[in-house]
């Protein structure tokens, strides 16, 4: 086996905002936070900034702002990470994750692109080559498909290729699967596509601390990492603590997250996905069915062994993503439970996913082709043996 | 003489200076006995030259007078040209070599050889320091070579054993060695140049925002593809963003008329690579790839504008490959009169004659020269015949470059190194 490199050593990181009062403030990072949730101008606001009161209650952030503080402190701890994709710069970032890094980087740093996703993801991946952590944004992941040359042949494979001389430090990002009303070629989820190919870690995180968390690490990783975001998730706050919110919080890749405990069925999802599956635990519970709901956070490396003991203490699986169904997320947690943990199932494996149908436009068939909670409670209670009626092919 | 006729100072005509009223030198009739290149001149005749760009000649062989008049100063050193010398010879014997071992089952897979095209690779590498990069495509052996790869680790990995340059996980198409900044050998065409612009982007980075910088200037990448290639978007989008971002690269175009069995002009709406440049802003040149030493004096000046910082160049070397595209190529589409006229131009047969006119070197020594690199393969093979297979554990080594894939923690290093980062799974 060959010898973990040096690991790299991140400088401690440097304090965000240079206002007055940040000496005085324990947490200057939520002084960028409140400045961020102000309308610009920035700079010498900070005296404009409310004055909050940090009690023992947890605050609130939005996926939006996780994303944008982890950003700017990944790019302050480390100078060779820059930015690049299109409308990160002037435009503030197509959905505004990259707000404020121009100004704070400058055009060195946060590079505007011209819309040649080959181009400029190929030349992300010449300069990870070279000694550089890019991070490229892709506007929607759809967009990937023009640059997927690149993320699997030169990106994925070059460490394998070379025998270990040249690790890719870059990180694919951008906002994955439906959002409202888009249509066909704005809607799929790339996670199976990514997921299926060794060379790259591909995570998805569903709440605040998730997406600081994992673009973090992802960040820091040696290696290629497609980053999947959710648009309608952008503008969610969730609660996160102190740790959190600490400069140098990141968490593990390979590691799924155990959102709600539960002792009858295993509910997996990831993304948006999570949010419902959590609704349809609620719903559950009233109706005494107690479902674990597994965040799993990193599609590939696949955390088998947490999918696993959760099958083998509930006995009941039902799989939720929300991309097409056939060669899914779904399909290969199925086979990984069939392979490990055969004699605990107590139920077929259930699977909920998208319709397999291109994404239409009308809102009534949008709402169709999408997974919903009630998909959800009803295909837990299938494998609970539950329901009055036996599967048919949901939509 | 070559380097007289030959100004730079052409190169830094400003772009502004459109005006398409001057036209380039026209190639002397001599030089260009291809009737290829005539053909392309015809059509391109229509076309008012620009000024950034224009058409470099090759009066080396030719045995008109104003090039024997000129030639009382020589264009190279007697150490330059025995070793440009000597590295077309390594790359035209270890090429015919690798030709013996597939057809005796050593090598397999796709093997694409470079017999013919040696005055590129080496007019162009030579002058490029450690630092520098190169990019390349399948037919990347020479490339490897020139860019001081060892014949033994190259063949080691066109042999699949665990001592080639890649431990054998590359092959052929795929040859990468991290200290001597060679970045592949890719098979897709055109994939390479995105990612020569992005080492030249790193360069760049480095100098400007990270403050790193040589006595030299900036580092320069070179991006080696071929005519086929020069259709493929990901090409325009290079052109574009090198020059937009004043890229420290050499776009060099190995236009050897063929793409497999597709003809150059079968496929190319104008197939004057060169005046691709000018449309994105930057110098196009065009040269005949069969003459080392004017593709030396091309690429001397490329390199030097890479390194000062003024941006990008696209360079049209216009060579030929004597084998067919790969070793399963049966080559019927190419005609025998074509490839009798460019043998007759053979790179290393007229350095070889250059030399000795120039006394530069006598006979005797150019053939111990090739006597050497004769060993040198022979001993490359012994080498890699004597190697070992990569072990079974090799196959699933080096996906990532995370040896379990946990990632790094807060504090800087692998999870995985932790003693405390158990199995169990993060609860919430």
């Amino acid at each position: 086996m060959r010898q973990c490199p040096p690991a790299t050593r991140f400088p401690s990181p440097v304090p965000l905002s240079a206002s007055p009062s940040a000496h005085r403030d324990p947490f200057p990072s939520l002084q960028v936070l409140a400045q961020l949730a102000q309308a610009p101008p920035p700079a010498a606001a900070a005296a404009a900034a409310p004055a909050r009161t940090y009690s023992a209650a947890a605050k609130e952030i939005t996926v939006r702002e996780a994303l944008n503080t982890a950003l700017d402190e990944e790019m302050s701890a480390d100078p060779s990470v820059f930015l690049m994709g299109e409308e990160v710069g002037e435009y503030q970032g197509a959905y505004k994750i990259s707000k404020g890094l121009l100004d704070k980087y400058g055009p060195d740093r946060v590079l505007d692109t011209p819309i040649t996703e080959a181009g400029f993801t190929g030349i992300g991946v010449g300069a990870a080559y070279h000694g550089l952590r890019p991070i490229v944004e892709f506007m929607t992941f759809n967009f990937s498909m023009q640059a997927i040359d690149h993320i699997i042949n030169s990106a994925a494979k070059s460490n394998y290729m070379s025998a270990g001389q040249i690790s890719v430090p870059i990180v694919f990002r951008g906002p994955n699967g439906a959002a409202a009303g888009v249509g066909a070629q704005h809607s799929q989820c790339y996670a199976a596509w990514y997921a299926h190919v060794p060379g790259l870690k591909v995570l998805a995180p569903y709440s605040a601390e998730d997406a600081r968390g994992l673009l973090k690490a992802a960040i820091r990783d040696p290696d290629p990492v497609v980053f999947l975001e959710n648009e309608l998730l952008y503008g969610e706050s969730f609660p996160v603590s102190a740790e959190v919110l600490d400069s140098s919080f990141c968490l593990p890749i390979g590691k799924a997250k155990i959102e709600r405990q539960g002792k009858d069925v295993t509910i997996t999802a990831f993304s948006k996905m999570v949010g419902y599956a959590l609704q349809a635990a609620d719903i559950l519970a009233k109706e005494g069915i107690s479902a674990e709901v597994i965040n799993l956070l990193s599609i590939r490396p696949l955390d088998r062994a947490a999918i696993n003991a959760s099958v083998r203490k509930t006995n009941r699986l039902v799989t939720v993503e929300e991309g097409f169904p056939q060669h899914g997320i779904g399909a290969e947690i199925c086979m990984s439970v069939v392979e490990d943990s055969f004699e605990y199932l107590d139920a077929p494996v259930e699977r909920i996913a998208g319709a397999d149908v291109p994404m239409p436009y009308a809102a009534n068939l949008e709402r169709m082709a999408v997974p919903q909670v009630d998909d959800i409670v009803r295909a837990a209670k299938r494998a609970c043996y539950r329901a009055a009626v036996p599967m048919a092919a949901t939509a | 003489m070559a380097a007289a006729s030959f100004t730079a100072a052409k190169f830094l005509a400003p772009v502004a200076a459109r005006s398409g009223g001057e036209r380039a030198p026209p190639l002397p009739a001599g030089a260009s006995s291809s009737s290829f290149a005539r053909t392309l001149r015809r059509g391109g005749a229509h076309h008012p030259r620009l000024r950034t760009a224009f058409a470099v000649s090759s009066d080396l062989l030719a045995g008109n007078k104003a090039a024997q008049a000129a030639a009382t100063h020589p264009a190279v050193t007697r150490e330059e040209a025995l070793e440009l010398y000597e590295d077309m010879v390594l790359g035209r014997v270890f090429e015919d070599m690798c030709a013996q071992m597939y057809y005796r089952g050593k090598m397999f897979g796709f093997v694409h050889l470079y017999n013919g095209q040696e005055a590129v690779s080496t007019g162009f590498i030579k002058l490029l320091n450690q630092a520098d990069c190169v990019v390349s495509t399948y037919r990347d052996h020479v490339h490897a070579l020139s860019k001081g790869v060892p014949a033994r680790s190259v063949m080691a990995e066109l042999f699949g054993k665990a001592t080639g340059c890649c431990r054998g996980q590359g092959g052929s198409m795929h040859m990468f060695s991290a200290p001597h900044n060679l970045l592949g050998g890719f098979a897709f065409i055109g994939e390479g140049i995105p990612v020569a612009t992005g080492a030249a982007f790193a360069a760049k980075y480095r100098h400007e925002v990270l403050k790193e910088s040589s006595p030299d200037g900036l580092d320069v990448t070179m991006a080696f593809f071929g005519d086929g290639t020069c259709n493929n978007g990901q090409f325009f989008e290079c052109l574009n963003m090198a020059q937009l971002w004043k890229l420290p690269i050499v776009f060099v175009v190995e236009n050897n008329l063929w793409a497999i069995g597709m003809s150059h002009l079968r496929a190319t709406s104008d197939p004057e690579i060169w005046k691709k440049g000018p449309s994105f802003g930057m110098p196009g040149v065009h040269v005949d790839g069969m003459d080392v030493l004017k593709v030396r004096e091309v690429a001397k000046e490329a390199i030097e504008r890479a390194r000062r910082g003024e941006g990008p160049t696209l360079v049209e070397c216009e060579t030929y490959r004597f084998r067919g595209h790969s070793l399963a190529d049966p080559d019927e589409l190419r005609k025998p009169d074509e490839k009798t006229h460019y043998a007759a131009r053979d790179p290393i047969t007229a350095l070889k004659k250059y030399i000795i006119e120039q006394n530069l070197a006598t006979e005797s020594e150019l053939k111990s020269i090739e006597k050497k690199i004769d060993d040198v393969v022979e001993e490359a093979v012994e080498f890699a015949d004597a190697s070992p297979h990569p072990p079974r554990s090799q196959l699933l080594e080096n996906v990532f470059a995370d040896p379990k894939g946990f990632g790094i923690g807060p504090d800087g290093t692998y999870r995985c190194e932790d003693p405390k980062f158990t199995q169990g799974t993060a609860q919430v």
